[in-house]
């Protein structure tokens, strides 16, 4: 892989950092505006009572004040170290598909594109996007994002990091204002005057779980059922503690809690007030797999309760356990459909052979097998073979090996994961190409 | 913009129970005024009864102002921290994806800044007045139980606060740092005792008149910072750190 190409670009004297989410001021600015405040306080002591000595002698602390605050405040932003230059471009190994993928590929992404009326009727959806799109000054994290939700559904978002699915699921959650496009979430228009009732219908879990350290688990929950205007508080805090697990842990401070059980009083939090649309960005990000294991069975519980999932993740496996359908997203919409008919539509279906050696003369047995479209040799033993139904082919291709003498060691269909799919369709790494 | 009771009371109580058990601001909470009440009773009790009526006023007036400025530094330093501690704890996005508007969690936060620091405030001058009745010379007292005097105390403690917290917040929003908002949010919120400096130094003659005036300037001023403030409680600057578009702007309540 090429070096990392970085960019260049002239920086003006002053630059805003970013350190997490949101500006910090800059200190300097800080310490300026404690300067004035302070002089302006030497002013009105002057016009009270004090002799010009005093004043002279604030002053100079005051000038002295500020100069210490500005040599103390760090780096600013006309210094190295800023987190907003990142590298522009990083080249990735070039990927060689088929023409048939190539193909394949193509018509995926034609398909993410078509507007979601064509699909149903829109009362048969929880969520749709028409033309999603957001962008922060220069850099777009979301480009013409369409797709819809149906009720009850279990919906995988994935791409990688910088892929713009948080910034969906804050879109969506009435945090962030889309600057182009529309959306219906839970059924409601996706606009300001609607933003209290649409987060009132759904409910949001963040990656982190974000709880209040200093008050117990009941506490937290109390807070945030106060917050929806909840009723019958009590046993609704409960019943959502018994969904995790956790009635027994409610009088601990959350401080005191290991991250799987935060996540799960997370989770608790969500359901309190009975969302019809429930947000999942990463839920089991840091997780340990027991505690992922956990929050999985609990996914699935809700599925059976009907509840509408929206899952964003990167682990893709999870993904493919977990959802109905998925959509990848590399801040345009790559895709979307079931993990299963995603992986027949981008491969063809295929046998893995291994014999103890190779074959003498595979292509005459393999063309005596009918069914066997093609054959790649793959290394000691192993062989790939095109096929069109491998539960047809295969009983036939064992007997063949073993009249043609083959010592068999394996047999069966090669299982194409959703790793596979997502591996094709994601082809450039979103976080370097941010400006 | 409408306001639901039930959600400013979950924050208010939410955020009372933080403060009860941080042991910061309980300490700041109990220490600060204490130190408040203790160095102008020194001054007062120090006055023998020949003193002259101007050292009085002087002594009076500083007393006076001490017990102003625990209504500006009290909720100045626990409403800084009211958004930047949110942030720092991760628990900011949960709460902006509930249900509750800017006006609501505004208003929570800021009574739960507001109250306890007038409550402390008319509690030193409370005991302050009793004080001086039992143990400082007549003179003393007069200076002290006088109408305007009272008035200015117990008018200008909220109005100060109120500012203190208005200040206070709008720093806390821009912030990502605990410390840089709490100290820039004290600074902050100290300008507008200059006025009450005015007038318990007597640079402004004491009236009732005087102190309405000055109390309705204050108001002024609250209203001023408690607009800016809950302006700049935008959702998407919280979470992105940048405001929202003009055009088309969704998700603001």
């Amino acid at each position: 892989m090429p070096p990392p190409e970085l960019g260049s670009r002239s920086r003006p004297w002053f630059v805003r950092r970013r350190y997490g989410v949101g500006y910090r001021p800059s200190a300097w600015q800080g310490w300026v505006i404690a300067g004035v405040l302070v002089a302006a306080a030497v002013v009105v002591l002057a016009v009270v009572h004090a002799s010009s000595a005093r004043i002279a002698v604030l002053a100079a602390l005051v000038v002295l004040y500020s100069a210490v605050g500005w040599r103390l405040s760090g780096p600013r932003g006309d210094e190295p170290g800023d987190l907003e230059e990142a590298p522009l471009v990083v080249a990735r190994e070039p990927v060689e598909r088929t023409p048939e993928q190539v193909a394949a590929i193509a018509q995926l992404r034609a398909e993410a594109s078509i507007p979601t009326e064509r699909r149903g009727p829109p009362g048969d959806y929880a969520i749709i996007v028409e033309g999603l799109t957001k962008r922060f000054g220069e850099r777009t994290a979301l480009g013409g994002v369409s797709f819809s939700v149906g009720w009850g559904e279990v919906f995988g978002f994935l791409g990688p990091n910088g892929a713009g699915k948080t910034t969906t699921v804050r879109t969506l959650g009435t945090l962030i204002a889309p600057t182009a496009g529309t959306a219906v979430v839970a059924g409601i228009a996706l606009t300001p005057e609607n933003a209290v009732a649409i987060r009132s219908q759904i409910a949001i879990m963040p990656e982190a779980p974000g709880l209040y350290p200093r008050l117990t688990v009941a506490e937290n929950l109390e807070f945030f059922a106060g917050l929806y205007g909840l009723a019958d508080v009590r046993p609704r805090i409960e019943q959502a503690l018994a969904t995790v697990n956790l009635v027994e842990r409610a009088g601990d401070p959350c401080s005191s809690l290991s991250k799987g059980l935060k996540q799960r009083v997370a989770i608790a939090r969500a359901l309190l007030s009975d969302p019809r649309v429930l947000f999942l960005d990463e839920p089991t990000s840091g997780l340990d797999p027991v505690a992922s294991r956990e929050v999985h069975d609990l996914i699935a519980a809700l599925r059976e309760r009907g509840v509408t999932i929206f899952l964003t993740t990167h682990r893709l496996e999870e993904a493919e356990r977990m959802c109905d359908r998925v959509a990848i997203l590399n801040t345009t919409l790559r895709t979307v459909g079931r993990p299963d008919e995603l992986r027949e539509r981008l491969f063809a279906r295929s046998l893995a052979v291994t014999t103890a050696a190779p074959l003498d003369a595979p292509e005459r047995l393999f063309a005596g097998v009918p069914g066997i479209d093609g054959w790649t040799f793959e290394d000691a033993g192993g062989y790939e073979l095109k096929v069109s139904d491998p539960s047809a082919v295969a009983p036939a291709l064992t007997r063949a090996l073993v009249a043609a003498g083959a010592d068999v060691l394996s047999i069966g269909e090669r299982r194409r994961s959703l790793e596979d799919v997502y591996l094709e369709l994601i082809d450039e790494d979103v976080e370097a190409r941010r400006p | 913009m409408s306001i639901d009771p039930g959600r400013v009371k979950a924050v208010f109580h939410k955020e009372l129970r933080q403060f009860r058990r941080n042991r910061a601001i309980v300490v700041t909470m109990g220490i600060l005024p204490l130190l408040f009440l203790t160095s102008p009773m020194i001054s007062i009790f120090s006055q023998n009864a020949g003193a002259s009526s101007s050292t009085i006023h002087a002594v009076v007036g500083s007393a006076l102002l001490l017990m102003l400025i625990v209504p500006v530094i009290l909720p100045a330093a626990i409403s800084a921290y009211s958004v930047v501690g949110e942030r720092d704890q991760g628990t900011l996005e949960p709460l902006l994806t509930t249900p509750v508007r800017r006006g609501e969690l505004m208003l929570g936060k800021g009574l739960a800044a507001v109250l306890p620091a007038v409550a402390i405030t008319y509690m030193l001058y409370a005991i302050f007045v009793v004080a001086v009745r039992l143990w400082a010379t007549p003179a003393v007292f007069t200076d002290v139980w006088q109408t305007p005097e009272i008035l200015i105390e117990v008018l200008f403690a909220p109005l100060l606060a109120t500012w203190s917290v208005c200040v206070g917040m709008a720093i806390s929003v821009r912030s990502s740092d605990v410390r840089v908002a709490q100290q820039l949010s004290t600074l902050a919120s100290l300008p507008p005792l200059g006025l009450a400096i005015l007038i318990t130094f007597r640079v402004i003659a004491p009236t009732v008149l005087a102190a309405v005036a000055i109390g309705l300037a204050f108001i002024v001023l609250d209203c001023l910072a408690c607009w800016g403030a809950a302006m700049m409680l935008d959702r998407e600057r919280l979470i992105v750190g940048r405001r929202a578009p003009r055009q088309k702007r969704t998700g603001r309540a």
